[in-house]
């Protein structure tokens, strides 16, 4: 599969819930569609509604993964101005 | 907008929702509003909209803040009594949000300065008491092209109408003229339950946020009615009058009007 290159990165770890979403959130909606984000973070919690609430938003998860014991990669896809 | 790390705090809530977001709270901070009013209605209205970051609120009012005013105006309190009204409500509101201009303005407003008054605000909101000030109001909206939220109570019942010159209805198509001086009781004579206003106040401040917004369907063309004792909301239809003195075509009202005389106008 060809590696996704994201557009823009932000790292939020330390942050829990609503900050996690807000920052993911506000990251979104700076790019234009089409563009992938990349959200490092390591509150297991945003691991699983981040995905939901921007999928709730029209957004494309592209990918979760768990890279190491504590954290989390996001891939995430503007789909939805 | 970039936001402080406060106010990605204060704001989450909002920036949340799909309807707002960032850009979405963007707008509320730019936005000015101009309330008339700072008893039972512009108190709630007022709070609300400091709460949620509007940019500029001004609010004018004559009055000082009475005893018999804490059972409804929930911007003052017994350590602000005497004061004048806005300068209690400037004091909360500034205490609740550091972020928003507040700007009180002591005195009655009259036909000879709204229209420099309301001119550089997007929005204006009547929680005044009285007719000749809410039919000023009306009239300097509809002549300045200002979008007005008008809310009105007494006893246990309440209206709100979202008034958007050029579109919908003016608050003279649903009323044409002042009803005479004392047909009308005022709430001193008549009462009204102290949360009354609180509901009401709350919902124009629901109408000033989305027409910032630009999301969902605000009252224009309708007057909202709600009775407290029946816990009934009424949406009552009201068609813009082409004859309307003021915002029909071909209107009679081209000056403002002061209506003062023979009203009691005492809180």
């Amino acid at each position: 599969m060809e590696e996704i290159v994201p557009e823009k990165r932000i790292n939020i770890k330390g942050l829990v819930c609503p900050y996690t979403f807000v920052k993911a959130k506000l990251a979104i909606e700076s790019m234009e569609v089409g563009q992938v984000l990349e959200i490092l973070l390591d509150y297991e919690e945003a691991a699983r509604s981040i995905p939901k609430s921007m999928e709730d938003h029209g957004q494309k998860v592209l990918k979760v993964e768990k890279i190491n014991d504590t954290d989390w990669i996001l891939l995430i896809r503007k789909d939805k101005e | 907008m970039d936001f402080t790390d406060d106010q990605l705090q204060r704001y989450s809530r909002h920036i949340i929702l799909p309807e707002v977001g960032g850009k979405g709270q963007a707008r509320i901070s730019n936005a000015k509003v101009f309330i008339v009013g700072a008893g039972g209605l512009g108190c709630p209205v007022g709070y609300y909209l400091t709460a949620a970051g509007v940019g500029t609120i001004a609010i004018i009012d004559n009055d000082t803040v009475e005893m018999s005013n804490l059972q409804r105006q929930i911007a003052h309190s017994v350590n602000t009594i005497g004061m004048p009204k806005v300068e209690s409500a400037k004091r909360t509101f500034e205490a609740l949000n550091p972020d928003v201009k507040i700007i009180a303005l002591q005195k009655r407003i009259s036909k000879d300065d709204i229209l420099d008054l309301i001119k550089d605000y997007d929005i204006v909101v009547d929680g005044s008491d009285n007719f000749p000030t809410r039919y000023l109001v009306n009239d300097a909206c509809v002549i300045a092209g200002k979008p007005l939220v008008s809310g009105a109570i007494l006893r246990f019942e309440g209206q709100v109408t979202t008034i958007i010159p050029g579109e919908g209805h003016c608050y003279r198509c649903l009323f044409e003229e002042p009803p005479p001086p004392g047909l009308v009781p005022s709430c001193q004579e008549a009462g009204v339950l102290g949360v009354l206003p609180g509901v009401i106040g709350g919902l124009q401040a629901t109408e000033v946020l989305k027409i910032i917004l630009g999301k969902g369907d605000i009252l224009r063309g309708e007057l909202l009615v709600y009775d407290a004792l029946k816990t009934i909301f009424r949406k009552v239809k009201v068609p813009k009058n082409p004859s309307c003195a003021v915002c029909g075509e071909n209107p009679t009202i081209t000056e403002l009007i002061d209506y003062n005389e023979g009203y009691c106008t005492m809180q």
